[in-house]
């Protein structure tokens, strides 16, 4: 089966978030990007069905700086194609994006396109979800276990605890992945470097189109002051009035 | 039909789920405020008699058909879009749940509405709706402004007791629309967890770890330290993720919900996922080197010390 999985960069959460002086959005001149979590697990999954059952895995990302970087990382590890979208605005909304991608996928041949189940920073929606009701072909958001049996896939969709349905789906169809059936490769810099020499991206422009969308009023970090009591003190000290809290409420 | 607010009402092996009631009675609220009504959208196969626990709704439409048995994200998605189509409501609230995520986004996209996703709080200003969003794994929140659309709702945003009101209201059958039939997508069957060697659920005191200790290796010392205290390691996602416990560690959104004496948390951000299923314990303590790792708002105290040096220090203390 053909796979393309859409890639999203997203701010570190490691690092400090400030945000604009209208309070509108992240001040995000100096902000890092890096792959969303769960698209390194779409990226894996779609590698993992490859490699059993052939067909193609092509990576597709909006323009930004660090997208060079994690799509040929994607080639580096095992992807055949790696498509940058250019011409949008490189914070674009999911619903935007969504489109942007549905007229980049109608230029490609796929049966199944695997996007990471959420981002952080996705308060108007999942873009998978959006793309597929685009497309018009089913969706399965948190999704898990995909196995491909002759011309159908199978999969699991998580519930709450523990809980999963399985679904059996004829392609074309989209899954957004919540966890690849084993802990994504990692690609090594020499592996990534010879790939950017060697290979080369696709590039592809296209026009924006925006969505329906929502004004943000006010972006803020919440409140501290109901937060936890922070304990100070030396190592011994912090450790010490841990255990006098855990002993005093074990009783 | 002016100021109609629709909820979905979520329900798996034929119960309601919470969260439903939680949307129930926030949208009660709120329709109360505008004069407006409250519509609960129930989707199943022979589930008409679960509208009599939906009596915080002034009206329940329901559509039958066996496709909606159970969830399947095509054919309930199909559904609603028509639901929508016909009554134009207002607002449409959909929890943010895996079926809520599935739901949500389609309606935006098929009926061009605006979506707010992960909202924790709903206001009215003027006409508009507020929603506040939680963003960045809970580091950002945002507040948007919504003349109309649809909003997916976090679980545990707001008390389910005013949701939670006997009584039928008017049930008006919705046929459903062709395209529910037909598709591609096909539910074949639930899957129950497998029982677990420790039930996380009933254990006083755990020890929770997350992506902060690195390796496999260093559950040894979590384990040395949960045995002191006479409880038990669980988790966040990732560890389970990476196969380092089993599902039935795993504590939050798609794990379990917890509710212990004591939950002490090392290396653990504090993500909405992870949230919702501990933040009913008693006593939470949080271990995390960010000192603006959203853990900090829940937990009840907290240290920015290193996991690596508290752990061995405060097992070495305790009997
Ligand atoms: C549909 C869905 C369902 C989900 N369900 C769940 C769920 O059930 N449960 C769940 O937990 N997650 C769930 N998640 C995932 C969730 O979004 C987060 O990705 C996850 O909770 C993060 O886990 P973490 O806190 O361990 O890792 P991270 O967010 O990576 O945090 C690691 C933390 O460790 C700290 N740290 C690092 N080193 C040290 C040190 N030496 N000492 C002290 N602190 C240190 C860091 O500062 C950081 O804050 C779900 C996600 C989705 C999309
Ligand atoms: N701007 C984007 N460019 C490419 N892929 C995206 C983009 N936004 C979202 N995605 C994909 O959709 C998934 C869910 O992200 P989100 O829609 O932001 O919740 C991501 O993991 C990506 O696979």
């Amino acid at each position: 089966m053909n796979i393309v999985v859409p890639i999203k960069l997203v701010p570190d959460l490691v690092e400090e978030l400030e945000i604009n002086d209208e309070a509108t959005d992240l001040e995000r001149d100096f902000l890092t990007y890096r792959i969303n979590e769960f698209d390194d697990h779409a990226i894996e999954e779609a590698l993992q069905l490859k490699e059993a059952h052939g067909g193609s895995v092509a990576v597709v990302a909006l323009e930004r700086e660090e997208t060079d970087k994690v799509l040929y990382t994607a080639l580096a590890k095992g992807a055949d194609k790696a498509v940058k979208i250019t011409g949008l605005d490189e914070d674009a909304s999911s619903h935007t994006a969504a489109k942007a991608m549905c007229k980049v996928l109608g230029d490609m041949e796929y049966d199944v396109v695997l996007t990471g189940v959420q981002a952080a920073d996705d308060r108007d929606g999942q873009l998978g979800v959006l793309m597929a009701s685009y497309l018009s072909i089913p969706h399965v958001s948190v999704v898990s276990d995909i196995a491909i049996a002759g011309d159908k896939l199978t999969l699991h969709k998580e519930y709450s605890g523990g809980v999963m349905a399985s679904f059996e789906v004829t392609p074309k169809v989209l899954l957004g992945v919540q966890a690849a059936r084993q802990t994504p490769r990692y690609a090594p810099v020499s592996r990534v470097r010879q790939i950017m020499k060697e290979a080369e991206l696709d590039e592809v422009e296209v026009e924006a189109e925006p969505g329906a969308g929502s004004i943000v009023r006010r972006m803020y970090t919440p409140e501290k002051g109901e937060g936890a009591e922070m304990l100070d003190g030396s190592t011994e000290e912090i450790a010490g009035k841990i255990a006098a809290l855990l002993n005093e409420k074990k009783g | 039909m002016g100021q109609e607010i629709l909820i979905v009402v979520e329900h798996q092996g034929g119960e309601i789920a919470d969260v439903t009631f939680e949307l129930l009675g926030k949208g009660r609220e709120l329709a109360s405020k505008t004069g407006g009504t409250l519509t609960a959208v129930l989707f199943g196969s022979g589930m008409q008699a679960a509208a009599a626990s939906l009596g915080a709704a002034d009206k329940v439409v329901y559509v039958d058909h066996e496709r909606l048995a159970d969830f399947n994200p095509e054919a309930c998605s199909a559904a609603l879009v028509a639901v929508v189509g016909a009554r134009e409501p207002w607002l449409t609230l959909v929890p943010n749940t895996s079926m809520g995520m599935d739901l949500a986004a389609a309606l935006s996209a098929r009926r061009d509405l605006p979506l707010v996703a992960y909202a924790i709080e709903l206001a009215l200003d003027g006409g508009n709706v507020i929603a506040t969003s939680q963003l960045y794994g809970g580091k950002i929140y945002t507040e948007s402004v919504l003349e109309t659309g649809v909003v997916s709702v976090l679980g545990g945003s707001f008390p389910d007791a005013a949701g939670r009101v006997e009584g039928t209201p008017e049930v008006e059958t919705f046929d459903a629309p062709d395209d529910v039939a037909t598709g591609c997508l096909r539910f074949t069957g639930l899957i129950e967890p497998e029982g677990g060697d420790v039930d996380i659920t009933q254990t006083e005191v755990l020890v929770a770890v997350g992506r902060g200790i690195q390796s496999e290796d260093n559950l040894a010392m979590m384990e040395d330290l949960a045995a002191k205290l006479g409880g038990a390691v669980c988790s966040s996602r990732p560890i389970v993720d990476n196969k380092w416990l089993p599902k039935t560690r795993q504590v939050g959104k798609s794990g379990l919900k917890v509710k212990p004496r004591i939950y002490l948390t090392f290396g653990i951000s504090g993500a909405p996922e992870h949230i919702e299923g501990m933040k009913n314990a008693e006593l939470i303590i949080a271990v995390n080197t960010d000192e603006t790792a959203p853990i900090f708002e829940h937990a009840d105290y907290g240290t920015t010390e290193d996991l690596f040096d508290i752990v061995p220090a405060l097992t070495g203390m305790l009997e």
